[in-house]
């Protein structure tokens, strides 16, 4: 692997980029690995690397069906933040979030991790005593959120309008570690640092079958590249991972909905950090291109188009429009959707499962990107040692029987 | 936007409809009788199928019926509605 530091960059800048080698091979399947990885995106990406880092199983394969962080890693709104209310999530999602802080030095590759803060807006008294009460459950479970008054709110977003508007901004709360990223440096800093370590990434290979021996577990997968067998196989399909799993006859308790989002063309730096209004349904951020980043709803039907319908965007602009006068003569320059797998808690399924040597990683919902560097280091130790991490060990498909769901619909940022 | 031909009313734009999930799911007729797995299935479990999927709308907007449908969930197109209580 070539790093990168300020020699090299400067190096290659006076003699005109040349000399950068491939950031990962591009390797034919073997006919076996020690465990294999379903899905390139983010997560399936992140737990090649920490099995081959962490646990020392480099003999290990990631398939993907498109191209790697093609699927919802490239298409979220690049949101980061830890501020969930159960003790569970607030665990999982802080892990994350510490992992973040240090991820691009970690991976020798800038994911341009900002944490320019993330601001819930209240509109009305039952948000303040939501957000109030989030703020005192992540203060108790050492996350940081606080409390602004509207005004303070105002000082720290000044292109956000808190009154003479509909639904007036009451105040916020307000998670200063919170921020963005940039997202599909995330899957290649990954890719390059899995690459490294001897992971094979395979990109158009996908998953046509799942071969189980007489005693159930799983022995290879069928893909369009051929037979490729492994005793350890880790599902990371996101919105595909019913479909993946229903090939091991598993069942899950999913749902996948088209969730959008939009840019606008690219303006100067305006926007200091990320908005949500849960009440209102709008989250807006700038990237560092200058555009800026508005996430809309999910469709109210479960589907695999990833388009999504245009009157769940225009809502979310007319939102937008709302809060944000001085955004009214943008144009939007693209709008697009991913396939989201939503569980019934809205809490992710990060487990072993019924198949002996098949594991899950799924049901993220609408907001798995923050999670990215978390999910992927627990995943890897489920897979590892065959049994949970302690973050991730509520994370469990059982939940649904046992009763002891992590249910947090309500503290999503906004209401999908 | 969706159009939905609902049974009972025609075409109508999808933001009359509510959706109503996976249809033919039938609750146990006797809850106390069924064990935690079969109760877990039927609560929770979903086929989430990607190609042809039987599924429920109400025509909330509307006449207010609940009916089922059969959608392609890669394009989102109809095959065909039908009331409650029909087979496709």
């Amino acid at each position: 692997m070539q790093r990168f530091s300020a020699l090299s960059l400067l190096k290659r800048g006076l003699s005109g980029q040349r000399g950068w080698t491939p950031q990962w091979r591009r390797p034919e399947p073997k006919t076996g690995y020690d465990a294999i990885i379903v899905g390139g995106g983010g997560h399936g990406l992140g737990a090649a690397y920490y099995l081959a880092r962490e646990h020392g199983l480099t003999n290990i394969a990631v398939v993907e069906k498109g191209w790697i962080g093609g699927g919802n890693t490239g298409r979220n709104t690049t949101i980061i933040r830890s501020n969930y209310l159960f003790d569970e999530s607030a665990a999982l999602y802080d892990h994350a979030l510490k992992m973040w802080e240090n991820l691009s030095q970690e991976l020798n590759y800038n994911v341009m991790f900002s944490p320019r803060g993330v601001m819930m807006l209240a509109h009305t008294v039952h948000d303040e005593q939501v957000s109030k009460r989030h703020v005192h459950a992540n203060r108790a479970n050492g996350v940081d959120n606080e409390w602004l008054t509207a005004k303070q709110a105002k000082e720290f977003c000044p292109p956000l309008t808190i009154d003479n508007i509909r639904y007036p901004v009451t105040g916020a709360a307000l998670q200063r570690r919170g921020g963005t990223a940039r997202h599909d440096a995330v899957a290649w800093g990954y890719a390059r640092a899995a690459d490294a370590l001897g992971v094979d990434i395979l990109e158009n290979c996908e998953v046509t079958g799942i071969r189980r021996d007489a005693n159930g577990a799983v022995a290879a997968l069928e893909t369009t590249r051929g037979v490729i067998e492994s005793r350890k196989i880790g599902v990371s399909a996101a919105g595909n991972t019913s479909v993946v799993m229903k090939m091991a006859g598993v069942q899950l308790p999913l749902e996948s909905y088209p969730l959008q989002a939009l840019v606008s063309e690219p303006i100067k730096p305006i926007f200091p950090c990320v908005v949500m209004s849960n009440t209102i349904h709008a989250y807006i951020s700038q990237s560092d291109k200058g555009e800026l980043v508005i996430g809309a709803g999910t469709d109210a039907y479960n589907s695999y188009t990833q388009r999504g319908g245009l009157h769940i965007s225009s809502h979310a602009l007319e939102a937008i429009c709302e809060l944000f006068p001085a955004f009214r003569r943008l144009r939007m320059l693209r709008n697009w959707g991913g396939i989201v797998d939503v569980t019934p808690d809205r809490s992710p399924i990060v487990a072993k499962t019924p198949v002996p040597g098949l594991y899950v990683n799924c049901g993220w919902g609408t907001g798995g990107f923050k999670a990215t560097p978390g999910s992927a280091h627990v995943f890897a130790h489920t897979m590892a040692r065959d049994e949970p991490h302690p973050i991730n060990a509520p994370f469990t498909i059982e939940r649904f029987a046992d009763g002891n769901l992590i249910d947090e619909a309500a503290a999503a940022a906004v209401a999908h | 936007m969706l159009l939905i031909a609902c049974p009972y009313c025609g075409e109508r734009p999808e933001l009359e409809f509510a959706h109503g999930g996976q249809a033919h799911i039938a609750r146990p007729a006797k809850p106390s009788a069924v064990d935690t797995q079969e109760w877990t299935r039927f609560l929770y479990m979903r086929d989430n199928t990607k190609g042809l999927y039987a599924e429920r709308w109400r025509h909330s907007h509307g006449c207010g019926k609940f009916f089922n449908a059969v959608r392609d969930t890669t394009t989102d197109h109809f095959i065909v509605t039908y009331k409650v209580g029909e087979r496709p």
